[in-house]
């Protein structure tokens, strides 16, 4: 399968990469190309001008800032965060999702910020944002804007990127006590979209949850942030009916479509025993007993 | 005068062909393409490079396998041109003129193949995790193939092959699980 043509221009710079998406009418930014490249071979996407980034420097890092905060650069692949050593003591939720997103080979080209923006309902970082209240940085010819994630993705496969600006980072904020989490997700296969996926954050003060996140993937039109799961388990200790009472309350927040994958009341029931199952591992000792 | 002369066909097109450069199997190659062809047809029909096999062309299967900077990537879902100034093994690039690979020998010791269309993607993938990991336990093979679709073998002799070769690579003599395959040794 080929593309329809285009031209193809590989800056060594953001400010020219901005220059080019501005100067050229339906150009399109590529980083790991992993789900872009799929749908032009498909010709579900034909952009005239493709502007590839994979040449300017300084954006393939990723670590946590002296705020607190955690950064993502525009070009740091999955395998990157797969392979981190120090990720994990940061952002559990993100260290336990990454050996889950597609397949080893798709994970060394693809991109974290260029998942986010392909803005697939069923992409696993978008849940894990959602979760952890990330944003994007946008940079623009007129300077950089910060934008939370549930606004930067406005449907499903669209953002509220302009036409001229580029993804340059995902930032996740700074914890407010002790960070814990994790991403479940089940496929029928590797490299699968997910039947269904949860995404977990978790900010604990001693054993009380100071504030929580719930991401689920590929069970809804969108990624669905399950607030009012979040809503009941902040001030808790995790007790077994708590626990229930957010499982329950995650489910209801789903509207999954039978499919190939399962019937709606499998994928509600996956994501009941997943957020069941997510809590359980943060559940301090005590309430265990009690 | 021939029968026949083909001739260049002007276009009207104003995308203009890209001239690339890359090492591949350690040889330096150019070429002028159109920046839509992919890395997987650039090496079979460009370079005649046809060890690297295209199975699904829809970035699922793993046939299409080369290491690009010594990272496994599918050839089909990346662009010729992205690999400009790039180093690119296939599976060519993994015998010497006197020698197999041991990752080579592995399969053919295992029986690591059936049909051998997956085969060149395995191995390359193979060999990705043996250079970043030269002891993997099972678990990581076949972690590390796990984007590799094989539709004969059910994988098991595939993941003794890899585990042979490591051995191998590791200057240990392999455990030969087939010795007594052949009968009357």
């Amino acid at each position: 399968m080929f593309p329809s043509r285009f031209d193809y221009k590989s800056p060594t710079s953001l400010e020219e990469a901005i220059s080019l998406l501005a100067a050229n009418e339906d150009a399109k930014v590529l980083a790991g190309g992993q789900s872009l490249i799929p749908m032009m071979k498909l010709r579900f996407a034909a952009p005239a001008v493709l502007v590839d980034i994979n040449n300017i420097p300084g954006l393939d890092g990723h670590g946590a800032q002296s705020d607190g905060s955690y950064r993502i650069g525009a070009l740091v692949r999955h395998a990157d965060l797969e392979k981190s050593s120090t990720l994990g003591d940061h952002q559990p939720t993100i260290a336990a999702a990454a050996p889950l997103v597609a397949d080893p080979i798709v994970r060394t080209r693809g991109t974290f910020v260029g998942s986010v923006c392909h803005a697939d309902p069923q992409g696993d970082w978008a849940s894990c944002m959602v979760a952890l209240g990330g944003s994007i940085v946008a940079q623009g010819p007129n300077g950089r804007r910060t934008i939370a994630v549930d606004e930067f993705v406005s449907g499903p496969f669209q953002t509220v990127l302009a036409a001229d600006e580029i993804a340059v980072e995902a930032v996740i904020p700074p914890a407010s006590g002790t960070r814990k989490g994790g991403y479940l997700k089940l496929e029928r296969r590797v490299g699968d979209f997910a039947t269904a996926g949860v995404a977990l954050s978790l900010e604990m003060s001693g054993s009380t949850v100071a504030k929580a996140g719930i991401g689920l993937t590929g069970v809804g039109s969108s990624t669905i942030s399950a607030t009012e799961a979040s809503a009941v388990l902040v001030g808790s200790s995790l007790d077994d009916a708590t626990i229930a009472a957010a499982a329950e309350a995650a489910a209801a927040a789903t509207s999954p479509r039978s499919d190939h994958r399962g019937s709606a009341d499998y994928k509600r029931h996956i994501v009941a025993t997943f957020v069941r199952r997510l809590l359980a591992q943060h559940q301090p000792v005590e309430a265990k007993v009690a | 005068m021939t029968l026949f002369e083909e001739v260049p066909v002007t276009t009207t097109d104003d995308i203009p062909v890209r001239r690339v450069e890359m090492r591949v199997n350690g040889e330096t190659r150019a070429a002028n393409i159109e920046p839509r062809l992919l890395l997987a047809h650039l090496i079979r029909n460009g370079l005649q490079l046809t060890g690297t096999h295209t199975g699904c062309d829809t970035t699922n299967c793993g046939a299409c396998t080369v290491l690009f900077d010594g990272q496994p990537v599918k050839s089909c879902t990346v662009f010729a041109v992205q690999a400009d100034g790039h180093d690119i093994t296939t599976v060519e690039g993994l015998a010497t003129a006197s020698e197999l690979h041991p990752i080579q020998e592995g399969f053919k010791d295992e029986h690591g193949l059936q049909c051998g269309f997956c085969t060149p993607g395995m191995m390359l993938s193979a060999k990705a995790l043996l250079d970043e990991n030269p002891n993997p336990t099972e678990d990581e093979v076949r972690w590390a193939l796990s984007g590799n679709l094989c539709r004969c073998t059910g994988y098991q002799n595939i993941v003794k092959a890899v585990l042979w070769a490591a051995e191998k690579m590791r200057g240990g003599a392999p455990a030969d699980a087939s010795a007594d395959d052949g009968g009357d040794a």
